[in-house]
């Protein structure tokens, strides 16, 4: 059996060898090469050159864009970003499993409308559904009464403008990102395996944690980017729930380019800031690729 | 001085692949003369404003007098509007509107058209004082399309003594404390501390930058927040009470709440101007001038007044404004030379990254 | 063997969802509750009234922008589903290199103004007109690599045995992809185009560089209001898009009740 399927894995199942490899990748390489790395190449390029006194750029090679990048400056804000984004995403991760798990164990017409009803409100654009976050948490607002109500404080505390309320803003910007992919990888498990680590005498946390956990991994990890990267990227929210009152990469990025039309450091920035990223999904990929290499060898 | 090419990356790089294409006209800046002659109903213009900034009716009148197709379509900043036209190397709109500080960076770069004075004979129903506008002098890049200043803008019944000083964000009464907002981006992020501390709102000098933002992060402390969108609604709320506000945006609460107030302080302030611009690659630059004499007829510079409560640096139309509206929002019965004490602000060339940087500690302080 | 605990497992499991749909459907609800805000103010009540839905049925412009959004955002779908998947599984099966994964995810790493510009660029050199196209275009190179990212959590042990009996029974290659691996992974693909169309339904600074003139989309629209104060027509539009969509939702579900009747009967 297992050198039947390692013979069919060169020739006869879908997806493999020539012309199918060009079939299956073909047109997601050609966009990317079109619309991702030529252009996105382009803005690139200008890292290396300066800027104009007005914005233009100017054709002449530097490296003082990278060495900008070092500044104390940024670098805090890019440490201070990293850690809301890291806070942010672990919440995510831990409101988000349950839920995933929950609807991914329904029957199955259940399935996609309760996944449908995690997604809707984000029809709504992230502007209008910021301004009534702040309307929540004025000082009047609903949750500042629920939290007297319940006699937690005893007056309306400070919300808008806090480390709070811009996680709180950007959780709820961002955690449909982090249920769809761990749906996708939980429903496929069914109970099976769970069952089986049951039977076999393992207590249900050890079985979660052993078994589903493990299985589940890349929607775990696929989340985790997704709500991790647009995080760090964001400036509405801290705008508007942080009162302006923090300062994320996205927002320095995006001021480089627009405020101070200063092209260059912008593009080198961006660089910066992929090259982080990169190196944190390297790293996911790779323990990924080492966790199921184990539970392969575990089945 | 070494000549340097001061292209925008994409005119560049378009040089370089035209090699291989037709010649990309790199579009003169001449208006009215160059270019055969089109017969205006045979040219379209397409614009690009803000949403709710061109009264209603306005451009299918324009269509049906001049024949002129117009497409109107939106932007959402400054900063959005002039990297979108940096982007596609200067092509893509006939005609835009952006604020007179960020005119230099177009012209600096080729973008925009000189302007055919004789094409456009309704500038004379412009205030005298509107043609000596620091960012472009004489008007020849641009027309201004409406004006003002920032100030203070508070609710009377709540604040107990008339705020005169840009000093107050910074020495409050304790009951202001956590009750104020500032203007969250530059220029005017760091005006209450350059007014405070007397320096110029068009700075360049890195001391007087530092000791600015030093100034603004001792005020961040008594501060609601950095607001820019909804400062005027947290003031009718009773969130807020006292905020830096440009002053169409005090006349929006002020519509909402007659309690607010809006004051210049006495240290001075802005003077804040958009205009319109033709691009120089614009093919269609007579209907584009045909356009902007149409706007400063009388009649539709009262429209603009009457839609969005701002100045307008049109004297035929301010003459024609109700009386009732300017009894309601006092500020737009400010006079062009009280606007003119303001400081006009234009772009500060290199200088912005000082900026920009203030910016990015301040909110990171 | 699961009755107690996995009962009381499920309670505890949807209580917890309960709390979830309810963070996300607040502030939605205090949308709804604006929308009949008296007050033309975004962030504070002035007594009640339905004067922004008369407005709304007025603002031809909003939804003619809405529609834009709407259709832009169902056609990037279906190609960026389309590709997504197909790089899933072209990735899984002939190419395992970490390094490569992690550079083909980059469209959706790289920060959205640096797409935006670059894009712009890129059409402005090539000389492509702008129009909805190169929004559409814009919109699908990153939706994909989302869509790739969700269905590959789920192909990661997808068992190839099932593909090769398919083939075995006589199969053709096109027949056990459409009959055999297409229903299997259908859930993470309807999952990725779930995120695909939600990304691209809800995203401005891309849309707004590689838009043409005539397209104006509706973030586009809501974030020019801004400069002259968001009205709470804004909210009647919200509360709109969520009736539709509820409806939407309740219509599926009744004809999936009607399949599966249909399927037991059958």
């Amino acid at each position: 059996m297992r050198l039947g399927r390692k013979g069919a894995r060169r020739g006869r199942a879908t997806g493999t060898g020539w012309p199918s490899r060009a079939l299956f990748l073909g047109p997601g390489l050609l966009a990317w090469t079109l619309l991702f790395a030529a252009p996105v190449g382009l803005i690139l390029v200008s890292s290396f050159l300066s800027r104009g006194t007005f914005g233009g750029i100017e054709y002449r090679f530097t490296l003082d864009n990278f060495a900008r990048a070092l500044d104390p400056l940024y670098v805090r804000v890019l440490w201070s970003s990293i850690r809301i984004a890291a806070l942010t995403t672990g919440v995510a991760l831990l409101v988000g499993y349950p839920a995933a798990y929950f609807i991914a164990t329904r029957p199955a017409r259940w399935r996609l409308p309760l996944l449908v009803l995690v997604v809707l409100p984000f029809w709504t654009n992230l502007l209008i559904r910021t301004y009534a976050w702040i309307v929540l948490l004025n000082r009047e607002g609903l949750v500042n009464r629920a939290l007297v109500g319940l006699g937690l404080t005893e007056r309306p505390i400070a919300l808008l403008g806090t480390r709070v309320a811009i996680v709180l803003g950007l959780l709820y910007a961002y955690l449909p990102l982090m249920i769809l992919p761990l749906f996708s990888a939980i429903e496929r498990l069914g109970v099976a395996p769970r069952q089986a680590a049951a039977d076999l005498g393992a207590s249900p946390a050890g079985a979660f944690l052993r078994v589903t956990l493990p299985l589940t991994l890349p929607g775990v990890m696929a989340g985790c980017v997704f709500v991790f990267v647009p995080t760090l990227g964001n400036f509405i929210v801290p705008d508007l729930l942080g009162g302006g009152k923090a300062i994320m990469v996205g927002n320095l990025i995006q001021s480089q380019f627009f405020q101070a039309r200063d092209w260059p450091f912008g593009a080198a920035l961006s660089i910066s800031v992929l090259a982080v990223t990169v190196v944190l999904l390297v790293v996911q990929a790779r323990v990924l690729t080492r966790e199921r290499r184990l539970a392969a060898r575990a089945a | 001085m070494v000549r340097v090419r001061r292209l925008a990356l994409l005119a560049a790089a378009t040089l370089a692949l035209a090699a291989c294409g037709g010649g990309g006209g790199a579009g003169g800046g001449e208006p009215g003369g160059g270019g055969a002659a089109v017969p205006l109903e045979d040219q379209t213009l397409t614009i690009s404003n803000w949403d709710a900034y061109t009264p209603e009716g306005l451009i299918e009148a324009f269509e049906q007098e001049t024949g002129v197709d117009v497409t109107l379509t939106l932007h959402t900043t400054n900063e959005d509007i002039v990297g979108k036209i940096q982007a596609a190397g200067g092509k893509g709109f006939d005609l835009v509107f952006v604020s007179g500080n960020y005119l230099q960076t177009l012209i600096d770069q080729g973008f925009v058209a000189e302007l055919d004075h004789d094409l456009i004979p309704n500038l004379a129903n412009l205030y005298p004082e509107a043609n000596e506008l620091g960012y472009d002098p004489g008007n020849r890049y641009s027309v201004p399309y409406t004006w003002g200043t920032t100030g203070i803008c508070y609710r009377s019944d709540l604040v107990e003594e008339e705020p005169t000083s840009w000093t107050v964000f910074h020495d409050p009464p304790e009951e202001l404390k956590g009750k104020m907002t500032m203007l969250g981006t530059n220029p005017w992020l760091l005006e209450p501390a350059l007014r405070s501390l007397g320096s110029s709102l068009n700075t360049t000098d890195p001391a007087e930058i530092e000791a600015a933002t030093e100034w603004t992060i001792e005020a961040k402390a008594n501060l609601k927040g950095f607001d820019d969108t909804t400062f005027y609604s947290e003031l009718v709320a009773g969130n807020a009470w006292l905020v830096q506000a440009w002053d169409g945006w005090c006349n929006y609460g002020i519509a909402e709440d007659p309690n607010i107030r809006f004051v210049v302080p006495e240290e001075g302030s802005d003077l804040w101007t958009d205009t319109m611009v033709v691009l120089a690659a614009s093919e269609n630059k007579e209907a584009a001038h045909a356009f902007i004499d149409f706007v400063l007829r009388p009649e539709n510079g009262k429209a603009v007044a009457e839609l969005v409560y701002y100045k307008v640096p049109n004297r035929a139309a301010m003459e024609q404004l109700d009386p009732a509206l300017i009894e309601r929002f006092p500020n737009l019965g400010m006079s062009p030379s009280e606007l003119l004490e303001q400081e006009a602000l234009r772009d500060p060339g290199e200088a912005i990254s000082l900026w920009t940087d203030a910016a990015a500690q301040i909110k990171a302080a | 063997m699961r009755r107690e605990p996995g009962r009381r497992r499920d309670l505890l499991l949807g209580a917890e969802l309960a709390l979830v749909y309810a963070f996300l459907y607040a502030p939605i609800l205090v949308l709804v509750a604006l929308s009949f805000n008296d007050s033309g103010l975004p962030t504070s009540w002035g007594g009640f009234s339905t004067r922004w839905y008369g407005e709304l049925a007025r603002s031809e412009d909003l939804l003619a922008a809405l529609r834009t959004s709407v259709s832009i955002a169902l056609v990037v779908t279906a190609v960026s589903t389309a590709i997504g998947t197909l790089l899933a599984l072209g990735l899984e099966r002939t190419v395992r290199s970490t390094v490569l994964d992690t550079v083909l995810f980059l469209p959706a790493v790289v920060p959205d103004i640096v797409l935006a510009i670059g894009l712009l660029s890129f059409f402005s050199i090539a000389r492509i007109t702008l129009g909805t196209h190169t929004v559409i275009l814009a919109h699908v190179v990153f939706d994909m690599v989302f869509v790739a990212a969700i269905v590959r959590a789920r192909l990661g042990y997808f068992d190839r045995s099932i593909e090769e009996a398919a083939q075995d029974l006589g199969a053709g290659r096109v027949a056990t992809f459409f009959r055999v691996t297409v229903p299997v992974l259908l859930p993470g693909i309807l999952a990725g185009a779930l995120i695909a169309f939600t990304l691209s339904f809800d995203e401005f600074i891309i849309a707004f560089f590689t838009a043409g003139p005539t397209v104006i989309t509706f973030p586009i629209r809501i974030y020019s209001m801004i400069r002259f104060g968001v009205t709470p027509v804004v909210n009647a539009v919200a509360t709109l898009i969520l009736g539709l969509s509820i409806a939407l939702v309740l219509l599926a579900l009744r004809l999936a009740r009607r399949e599966a009747r249909r399927a037991v009967e059958g």
